[in-house]
């Protein structure tokens, strides 16, 4: 009766016991922005509530586990993470299973252990970082309570064959039994699992391998377990669900069977091993279990017989030989457009007059690309290629057209979009404009830094039926409330759209929409604006719609009021006594080894290449997941691959001909904190342009009021204060790899390519970024020289664990673009490298990144938060600016009263 | 000798209430303060942990009267010794006194009795409580992420008791009254690092509290889940106390007793509270009860919570004298 088993014993508020009798233990994974687009908005949107209803309705379909994934750039995923499971722990009917904690960042991992009473799993660690770290970790878990996903993956990669699979496992076991003393049931193995019948020979023993890998590992080494994402094997047959179908079943009944006990399986996406028909069985087994050489090629024709459809073959021509139409569409669909002039220039011969390809042809096709994206079957990037091949056959028509004296071809409707005063970003404005382009609206782009007269006297004369503005810096904001303002004024009656990385609902809802009587909407991405300028403009809809979002904006408007007004805030006075008081010591104090402004004017762009972020790059296509994982999604990982091979290509000709040039200024400097919020920067007699030897920086406190012990923080708590005797160092900085890219994105547009248009500026601004990152290394290692021992690799870089942080006015720590102008002055920005700042403080070129260098090792990045208007007096008077500018400048930051 | 090995000999006893004892005091504000505390600016009665330096000899008497009755180990009078229960006093910065005193008067009386019956030795139990902040349920029904405490502020108050309460002298550790295992697991935490940091071990009890009849935990565990949940460390026992009589724990001792290879400890109230909120349950009665622990073998520890004196524990251990502790196995 007291006999103690070694299972896997996991719990939340009820048990679950994974004993050898027990059936294969299904994870939801519903519940991981990596995986659920729905998901990853309702996160985004802080709609919590609807995301604690799919966490429900998995727990309600059958998973025995819930998996929680919040790893995404634009979502602070530590919060997330914490604000989720504490939101879970307080639903009984969720909480009643166990929690998989998911991240790929240790400090998500921990802060997810700390709010679970359950024993949860996480997932995952690895000796991916070499055996210190994961000796750490595991410590760290054992004491944490929680059992644990171990990968596949060492110092070397990921383990891809049957020998580095068990050579891993063994070793990590190892380690985790004998040094850490880590349960052995408590340990479950992801051996990777891996695509088949993909082509390739390496990857014909994928499946073989993993389910022998899992079989030596259930026999070698006792009590663990074995998991993994079951889908990925048939990634290859994405589109074919009879035979995806198949593959899942076939794998899991010889996985299971190998010892496979736990795993991450979508319950639509399999069939009954016992009802798959004969001859597909053992097709399919044959690819799984490498049973012929010629498996792979078998299971591809005989899919066909499957779906009646075959597969795309990069190399097979014989769509050519189809009918006229037909090759039409697929050139759109598939974005080629070798052959589309060819085409269009027969169906113009078969038709009467040369619009009628346009209205006819090619609208059937574009119509498949939209129904196709509509329905999340195709991806930003493809979509963006089909308008490459439409407008290629539009610009081939329109000289025939104009001859026949055709009037225009009838648009769905016409719309205006602009990137509004002062800002100069336009890569989400330019998809949606493509995206709705093939959608058959006609888009009027008036391009960056439209003043708000040009906008309402264009609309005029085009005969507008949507204005859509988009921004990305905070002052854009003021602009687009302003045009709102002044469309009502001259009776405007069309729908107002907004959309750019610094809009969100909440600001349309608050600021926007009550200026404005007509519509309002806020449109973040590009498969929605279709979608909303759809019911917006048709007639049956257009009415309802209109009303219901009017409706939906004035309740979420409400809420947001209530809910600002329960924030407690501190007067400055108090949040200045509760500033951050670190320890002085002039021992966490390195004088900078080379004080003074310094430049940068030629530098090599290929220096960069390792120290690219690549996640926000996929972003900017509304490709979500992190990089490199994203590559091999299960949604989205054909399409990034393709679009990261184009970013190659596009790299090695921005680096072979010299397209971009890449400048940088910065400057180090004695500096003391003064008056709790400033900054005074000795600049020293040898900048002859300044004329006074001090040059203060102003820093913003927060002033939310905090738990007892947490401090109320402003950039300048970084820096030693005056009084302390001791003396500090500051840094700022400007670089840009921006000069070239509007060139070369006019150059393209020019020829009609879009794609490679957007492309350039993408990757200008990853440059730009990585720009930052690699000078702020180099100041850290050597003209500062701090951490003159710093080893890291681009992760880590990409992870921020370096000592020292480099926060850009205008981002959360100091939401203030004023502080621009500083930066300006003091390092002469403009003269030295000929980065300008538009009226709205953007940066121009857009593809620049400037800010400061703070190097106490216990400075971090924070969020300013929304501060009181006794600060806004206070600062106006600091900067010998009138209070109204302060207002202006900082408005988004200012608590509504 | 060590507990380990008198486990596996026979049912051990713990001590009963402490509260209930010290009510028989009747002290008042002044008692609570003496004369170290006699201007402090919060009123003090009530924080039966600050006895331990007021009322020294009083503490010293309980712990003696158990030890009489027949107990093995008692408990600290430290129930509430966290710089976040001691908050509700302003009486933070006394917690390492707290706990170190308590430990140094309970330790004494435990050594005399060692000494009198060397057969018999007595253990003094570091009692740690769940502070009065829950760090997995949210106090503001409108707002269920919403948390009152963290777990890092949990783990360094604990840190702090349990430094106190091993300076001061406790053979073991008992993690009790846990209503939020969450809050438990910090405390497990916070000894893990202690028990490294020093390069010691410490035998730990962990001792969670069944709210009601849902047969839950406060924070909404059922026993085995709320097992599994602190089973991560190696423990010297598991069980419940407080909140149900001896009769409403039988079914979850029972749970406990078939899934777990540690030793499994009860310390039940006596019985459920009357109309007055008074625990009436005789200490016959009590032992009646815990005959069929121990009949059905379910425990190797058994004590008492709220309401119970040493009439009860001796009662108790009149009762357990006669039988054979749970076996115990270790594991594979």
């Amino acid at each position: 009766m007291t006999k103690q088993e070694r299972y896997l014993k996991l719990s939340g508020l009820e048990p679950l016991v994974i004993t050898p009798e027990s059936n294969f233990i299904n994870v939801g994974e519903r519940t991981n922005v990596a995986g659920s687009k729905k998901f990853l908005r309702l996160i985004k949107e802080e709609k919590f509530e609807e995301a604690l209803d799919v966490a429900r309705h998995q727990v309600e379909g059958g998973a025995q586990i819930i998996d929680i994934n919040m790893d995404d750039g634009l979502i602070d995923g530590k919060r997330a993470m914490v604000k989720f499971l504490n939101l879970i722990v307080a639903e009984p009917d969720i909480a009643r299973v166990p929690i998989m904690i998911d991240s790929s960042k240790w400090e998500i991992i921990e802060a997810a252990l700390q709010v679970v009473q359950g024993k949860c799993v996480v997932n995952s660690i690895s000796l991916k970082e070499g055996e210190d770290e994961f000796i750490r970790q595991a410590k760290l878990i054992k004491r944490y309570g929680a059992a644990v996903i171990v990968m596949a993956f060492d110092e070397i990669g990921q383990a891809d064959n049957y020998q580095r699979r068990i050579e891993i496992a063994e070793r990590s076991y190892k380690i985790l039994v004998d040094k850490v003393n880590f349960a052995p049931e408590d340990i479950i193995f992801d051996l990777n699992i891996f695509p088949v019948a993909t082509g390739m020979e390496e990857h014909r023993r994928n499946a073989l391998d993993f389910i022998e890998g899992t079989k030596w590992v259930r026999e070698n080494l006792p009590y663990c377990s074995v998991s993994g994402g079951v889908s990925n094997v048939s990634f290859s047959f994405r589109g074919n669900n009879p035979v995806r179908e198949a593959m899942h079943s076939v794998f899991l009944y010889h996985a299971i069977k190998a010892g496979m006990n736990i795993g991450i399986v979508n319950p639509a996406l399999l069939e009954v091993y016992d009802d798959i028909p004969k001859d597909l069985l053992e097709h399919v087994e044959d690819v799984i279990l490498d049973r012929r050489d010629d498996a792979t090629e078998r299971l591809l024709e005989f899919a066909e017989t499957v779906v009646g459809k075959s597969k795309e073959n990069k190399v097979d021509l014989s769509w050519r030989e189809e009918p006229l139409q037909e090759r039409i569409t697929r050139a759109l669909v598939k974005g080629i457009d070798q052959f589309i002039v060819e085409d269009v220039e027969e169906a113009r011969l078969q038709a009467s007059r040369p619009l009628e390809v346009i209205e006819g042809n090619l609208m059937t096709g574009m119509n498949v690309v939209g129904d196709l994206f509509g329905s999340g079957k195709m991806f930003l990037p493809q979509v963006v290629k089909s308008a490459r091949v439409m407008k290629k056959a539009v610009a081939y028509l329109t000289p025939y057209i104009e001859e026949s004296k055709d009037s225009n071809a009838s648009a769905a409707g016409k719309i205006l979009m602009a990137t509004v005063k002062g800002d100069v970003h336009d890569i989400g404005k330019n998809i949606v404009s493509v995206v709705l382009a093939c959608n058959n609206y006609e888009i009027v782009d008036l391009g960056v830094m439209v003043p708000p007269e040009i906008i309402i006297q264009k609309a005029k004369e085009e005969q507008v039926d949507i204005i859509g503005l988009s921004g990305l810096i905070t002052p854009s904001l003021d602009e687009m409330v302003f045009l709102a303002k002044e469309m009502e004024r001259q009776n405007f009656d069309v729908p107002l759209l907004i959309g750019g990385a610094t809009t969100s609902k909440a600001h349309t809802a608050v600021k926007i929409d009550p200026q404005y009587s007509q519509s309002v909407v806020h449109v973040n991405d590009a498969s929605r604006a279709v979608t909303v300028v759809g019911d917006l403009l048709q007639k049956e809809t257009s009415d309802t719609y209109k009303k219901s979002i009017k409706l939906d904006y004035e309740s979420f408007r409400d809420r947001f009021l209530n809910r600002s007004k329960q924030k407690e805030y501190l007067s400055l006075k108090e949040a200045r006594t509760n500033k951050l008081k670190l320890d002085w010591d002039s021992s966490d104090i390195k004088k900078p080894s080379t004080l003074g402004i310094q430049v940068w004017d030629e530098f090599d762009l290929k220096k960069l290449v390792d120290f690219i972020d690549w996640t926000p790059f996929f972003r900017s296509w509304d490709l979500h997941g992190r990089y490199p994982n994203i590559l091999k999604d299960e949604v989205v990982g054909k399409q990034a691959t393709e679009l990261f091979d184009d970013a190659q290509t596009m790299l090695q000709k921005i680096f072979n001909e010299d397209l971009l040039k890449a400048k940088a200024v910065f400057g180090l400097f004695p500096a003391n904190q003064v008056e709790d919020d400033d900054i005074e920067v000795d600049v020293g007699p040898s900048n002859e342009n300044s004329e006074q030897p001090q040059f203060v920086f102003r820093t913003l406190r927060q002033q939310l009021k905090k738990r007892d012990g947490v401090p109320n923080l402003a950039l300048a708590d970084f820096i030693a204060p005056k009084d302390s005797g001791i003396q500090d160092y500051v840094g700022c900085f400007c670089v840009t790899t921006g000069f070239g890219t509007q060139e070369l994105a006019k150059d393209f547009e020019r020829e009609h390519d879009d794609y490679s248009a957007i492309m350039i500026k993408a990757l200008a601004d990853r440059l730009a970024e990585a720009f930052a990152e690699y000078l702020h290394k180099e100041v850290r290692i050597k003209h500062w020289g701090y951490s003159q021992e710093e080893n890291l690799t681009n992760d880590d870089l990409i992870d921020e664990k370096y000592r020292g942080i480099r926060p850009a006015p205008g981002y959360p720590a100091c939401p203030d673009h004023l502080e621009k102008l500083s930066i300006w002055k003091l390092l002469e920005v403009e003269e030295k490298i000929g980065v300008k700042l538009t009226e709205s403080l953007a940066m121009w070129p857009a593809a620049s990144v400037s800010g400061y260098y703070f190097a106490h090792p216990k400075a971090k990045y924070f969020g300013l938060g929304k501060i009181q208007q006794d600060q806004v007096k206070d600062f106006a008077k600091r900067k010998g600016i009138k209070e109204e500018e302060a207002q202006k400048w900082l408005a988004p930051n200012i608590v509504e009263v | 000798m060590d507990i380990k090995d008198i486990l596996q000999e026979r049912i051990l006893v713990l001590d009963g209430a402490m509260g209930t004892m010290l009510q028989r005091y009747k002290f008042e504000e002044e008692d609570f303060r003496g004369d170290r505390f006699k201007d402090w600016e919060h009123p003090l009665k009530g924080n039966n942990d600050l006895l331990s330096l007021t009322q020294p000899e009083a503490i010293a008497e309980v712990h003696r009267k158990y030890f009489e009755a027949g107990a093995d180990i008692v408990e600290t009078n430290t129930f509430s010794g966290t710089s976040i229960a001691m908050a509700d006093y302003h009486m933070q910065d006394l917690v390492y006194e707290l706990n170190y005193e308590s430990a140094k008067i309970a330790k004494k009386v435990a050594d005399e009795f060692t000494a009198k019956e060397p057969q018999k030795p007595r253990f003094v139990a570091g009692s740690i409580g769940p502070t009065n902040k829950t760090a997995s349920m949210s106090p503001d029904v409108n707002d269920p992420g919403f948390r009152a405490v963290s777990f890092d502020e949990l783990r360094l108050a604990y840190k702090e008791q349990v430094e106190a309460l091993l300076d001061g002298g406790a053979d073991l550790l008992l993690v009790e009254t846990i209503f939020d295992t969450l809050n438990a697991k910090a405390a497990l935490f916070a000894i893990e690092e202690v028990k490294e940091e020093r390069n010691i071990d410490v035998p730990i009890m962990v001792s969670g509290t069944i709210t009601d009849a849902s047969g839950r935990t406060l924070s909404g565990q059922t026993a085995e889940a709320f097992l599994i949940s602190i089973s991560h460390i190696p423990i010297l026992s598991v069980g419940f106390n407080c909140a149900l009589g001896a009769k409403q724990l039988v079914p979850h001792l029972e749970v406990v007793s078939a899934k777990t290879g540690y030793a499994v400890s009860a310390h039940p109230n006596a019985g459920l509270p009357n109309a007055f909120g008074e625990y009436d349950e005789t200490p016959e009665q009590m032992a009646a009860q815990i005959k069929e622990y121990v009949e059905k073998g379910l425990v190797n520890i058994v004590g008492g919570c709220c309401g119970t004196t040493p009439e009860h524990i001796k009662e108790i251990a009149n009762i357990v004298k006669e039988y054979q502790p749970r076996k115990l196995v270790v594991p594979a």
